[in-house]
């Protein structure tokens, strides 16, 4: 027999039945759109549609249509793929990591993380197949057999760890977000009226028929995904971090990179699912479930993860001084009094010093502070991979080629498309698919929901 | 539940005592020998001062790991932990004399008592180039003062919130110390945050003085941190074999087998994100450190890190394997040597060069202390119930089940 403290807040607001759970969360899915979601879902797609024109002109006519130049070969494109890549994390921490450590609150919002996540990756792997440059030659990224020619992948190269790293990040995180949705789906299918959506939820649920021993199989499925997906959390975001540390780029070679590239993504994640379920809760109306007490977690996720971004460039930048290497010295100088002093002061501002307001209970419980801190935040992690990437390349070696990177509107494009591209899924997702987990979600309800933890309490008393 | 029916009074038991004491004696008594055995050249000599370090470094740091351990149950709201909570303060309580073993040490540094820190030697600074770019921060002010302070802070946090955690055994407000707690949890997580890593600077990395690495305050930090859940994991099994504990069921086991393989796997992680980036860039000022371990420490560096990270890996994998306590008992204390050998190998190149091994001397004085410390761990546990009172969780922690 569980027992919950009296002092835990609850999770689930009001008075909420089963069914209410359930008629809440299919709601969007049964009903009709609003039309601030064709609006916004317009706005998406011609964010998507412009950013597929900028792809095809940068296919046909070469990467020779971005800024990126003989000194600066690395610029927005690979800052894009670290972003993107980053914001994806927080799906996979909420979803395999919360579930190890059995926080309740999770449930809320795990679904819409890991959907995230997916098309986080996806957006991702945009900017790192385009930027090889030749993007129809991709497939000799994976190591084929002898026979098919004599040059094989370089299993030396961090690059190509990378290209396991993620591909197997996302095929794990796939798997483990359809496992999710699959007693969902059969809820779905089962209150499904027209028999086209009823054969197409029969289909995606898998002749799920809700046996105890359905569910044993569940959730011990879950718990397999979730020890797989912990050390992906670490192991997809050290291997990007070592695609500059195993270099010696003065900047990029520093072994903290690792942790500290896993902290950031976090942070840049959690900070990209509160913008997207504050947006959420209120358009589909789920008040009841998304609410102060989850943004508070989340903010508190984000100062721990702030924090340990700052330790982490506060030791850089001491270091740099401590070891006596000039070079990693003045790439650190330059960072912050070069050219681009801007992109490193809004680094520090946006990741180090703004979710530090987190620690007023009255910011942090503000839907209005954490929406805007949100965005602040992914900001701020975008300029610290520019700072990462730009920064260091731009003044190397060699004075002689010291030069300055500016973006075309084609990468500009690019990444408003990605970002069209994100949310257009995104907006999809929240209409054909159930976006909370609804039936774990009933676990919690007679523990959490708050008119039951009051009866409880009443009880407690007499 | 109810615990009016449990005995919650541990008292050291003639046979506990009697253990120890024999191995405090055997340590002793092989320290001397050890010591006995070799001719007092300024090397032998400075191999006593290495080892003294090690072992005030490695069960400081158990006691300060503790201490924030303890700190993140309050701040991550978690209420399995609260059936551990005096066994965590038990071994809090070592925190203060841990830290005035800490300075004491670095004075006797600072006034050349002994070798352990070149650049406190202002001959060989003078001679040295890149130690003379280093002094700002590397000299004798700044190192005991940045000690002083981070010990007198975290020693405050340790022995107010202990302090408190009786007082409200004795009728204070649960609820509201709680919530004061988790604030003061915070802060101190924050200032532990931050100077944990320049202590591991000063304290472990300039050691080796020309050497530089950024992820090392994370890496000594985790290494530091397993052999605090292994020590409460060893005195919750301790407590068990006497019949006591019965508050502490299979699950919470299972819990701290889980921080225990969890840890493990930090530790690993950040150990090989180090060794990896600093081996594939094979950059003279930084692969100097693992050449060092590599041509003298083969042999321990390779066994430390494959049983710190192989053994917890495979052993501690199934759920089965985490609520056994005999193998908890045993994978604990192999994984509690290895990790001072991981102490050891942070103080001994860098102090000894070639000359320092594993000896009489070395074993003696790692037994001597365990058992130092494990008696006065085990005395402070028996100073105060065995379970709080008045917690708002303790009922959550009592109906603890997965």
């Amino acid at each position: 027999m569980q027992h919950e403290s009296a002092i835990r807040e609850p999770l689930i607001l009001g008075h909420r039945t089963y069914h209410d759970i359930t008629e809440d969360i299919a709601r969007p899915i049964e009903g009709r759109a609003n039309k601030y979601w064709y609006l916004v879902f317009t706005i998406a797609v011609c964010a998507f549609t412009w950013g597929i024109g900028c792809l095809f002109y940068t296919i046909g006519t070469g990467i020779g249509a971005w800024g990126a130049n003989k000194t600066v070969g690395w610029a927005w494109d690979i800052t894009n793929f670290v972003w993107w890549i980053g914001i994806g994390h927080a799906g996979t921490l909420i979803s395999a990591v919360l579930l190890l450590f059995r926080q309740k609150w999770r449930m809320a919002i795990n679904r819409s993380a890991e959907a995230m996540t997916i098309f986080a990756v996806m957006c991702a792997a945009i900017f790192v197949t385009m930027h090889t440059g030749r993007p129809w030659l991709d497939y000799w990224l994976f190591p084929h057999a002898n026979q098919f020619g004599s040059l094989w992948v370089n299993f030396n190269s961090p690059l190509l760890w990378d290209v396991f790293a993620v591909s197997t990040y996302f095929s794990i995180s796939l798997v483990f977000w359809y496992t999710g949705l699959i007693p969902d789906f059969a809820t779905i299918r089962d209150r499904a009226v027209k028999p086209m959506s009823k054969y197409i939820y029969k289909i995606l649920s898998f002749g799920w028929s809700g046996r105890a021993k359905d569910w044993t199989r569940f959730e011990e499925v879950s718990l397999v995904l979730a020890g797989l997906s912990t050390p992906l959390v670490f192991s997809v975001h050290s291997i990007v971090s070592m695609d500059f540390a195993t270099s010696i780029v003065p900047g990029w070679h520093t072994t903290i990179f690792p942790p500290y590239f896993v902290a950031g993504a976090i942070f840049s994640g959690f900070a990209m699912v509160e913008t997207l379920l504050l947006i959420v809760r209120k358009v589909l109306n789920l008040e009841h479930y998304i609410t102060v007490k989850h943004m508070e977690y989340m903010n508190i996720v984000i100062i721990l993860t702030g924090s340990m971004v700052g330790v982490a460039y506060l030791s850089e930048l001491f270091i740099s001084w401590y070891s006596g290497v000039e070079y990693e010295a003045y790439a650190f100088l330059n960072r912050a009094t070069g050219p681009y002093w801007w992109s490193y002061a809004g680094m520090m501002t946006c990741n180090v010093i703004s979710p530090q307001l987190y620690w007023f209970k009255k910011i942090r419980t503000s839907l209005t502070a954490t929406f805007i801190l949100s965005i602040v935040v992914n900001i701020g992690m975008w300029f610290e991979r520019f700072v990462i990437i730009v920064t260091s390349l731009h003044r190397d070696y060699i004075p002689s080629s010291w030069t300055m990177y500016h973006p075309t509107w084609i990468e500009i494009g690019i990444f408003t498309g990605t970002i069209g591209m994100f949310f257009t899924f995104f907006l999809l997702f929240a209409r054909v698919f159930p976006v909370i987990a609804l039936n774990e979600l009933k676990t919690i309800l007679k523990i959490s929901g708050e008119s039951y933890k009051k009866e409880a309490a009443a009880h407690a008393h007499h | 539940m109810d615990t009016s029916g449990m005995n919650l009074t541990y008292t050291l038991s003639a046979k506990t005592k009697k253990i120890l004491q024999v191995l405090i004696a055997v340590g002793l008594i092989l320290t001397i020998w050890g010591i006995l055995k070799h001719s007092q050249t300024d090397i032998q000599k400075q191999r006593i001062w290495s080892n003294i370090w090690v072992n005030i470094m490695f069960f400081f740091g158990i006691s300060l790991l503790a201490t924030f351990f303890y700190a993140v149950q309050y701040a991550a709201e978690a209420a399995w932990a609260v059936a551990y909570k005096r066994i965590m303060e038990s071994v809090m309580k070592f925190l203060p004399i841990g830290a005035i073993l800490v300075f004491v040490y670095c004075l006797l540094g600072v006034l050349g008592v002994h070798h352990t820190w070149k650049w406190l030697d202002s001959a060989a600074v003078t001679a040295d180039k890149v130690l003379q770019n280093k002094s700002a921060f590397l000299n004798p002010g700044m190192f005991l003062g940045m000690t002083a302070v981070f010990l007198i802070a975290y020693v405050a946090y340790q022995r107010w919130t202990c302090k408190v955690s009786i007082d409200i055994d004795n009728g204070g407000d649960g609820t509201q110390m709680w919530k004061t707690n988790r604030t003061r949890a915070a802060g101190f997580l924050v200032f532990f945050g931050f100077t944990s890593v320049v202590g591991s600077w000063f304290w472990f990395m300039s050691i080796d003085a020309h050497w530089f690495s950024t992820l090392f305050g994370w890496y000594v930090f985790a290494g530091q941190w397993i052999g605090a859940i292994i020590t409460f994991n060893l005195i919750g099994l301790h407590l068990k074999s006497k019949g006591q504990g019965e508050f502490l069921n299979d699950s919470h086991q299972h819990d701290m087998g889980k921080w225990m393989f969890a840890v493990s796997f930090l530790w690993t992680y950040l150990w090989f994100s180090q060794f990896m980036l600093i081996w594939y860039a094979n950059l003279p000022e930084e692969v100097s450190y693992y050449q060092a371990r590599w041509d003298d420490y083969r042999c321990m560096l390779w066994t430390m890190f494959f049983v710190n990270f192989a053994l917890p890996m495979i052993m501690l994998m199934s759920r089965d394997a985490k609520r056994n306590r005999t193998f908890i008992f045993i994978v604990g204390c192999i994984i509690f040597f290895s990790h001072w050998v991981d102490t050891y190998l942070l103080v001994m190149p860098g102090t000894l060069g070639a000359e320092g091994h594993i000896g009489l001397m070395e074993i003696g004085m790692f037994l001597a202390s365990t058992g130092g410390f494990a008696w006065f761990t085990l005395s402070q546990l028996a100073k105060a119930p065995l379970l709080v009172k008045n917690h708002p969780y303790l009922q959550e922690t009592l109906h603890f089940h997965i």
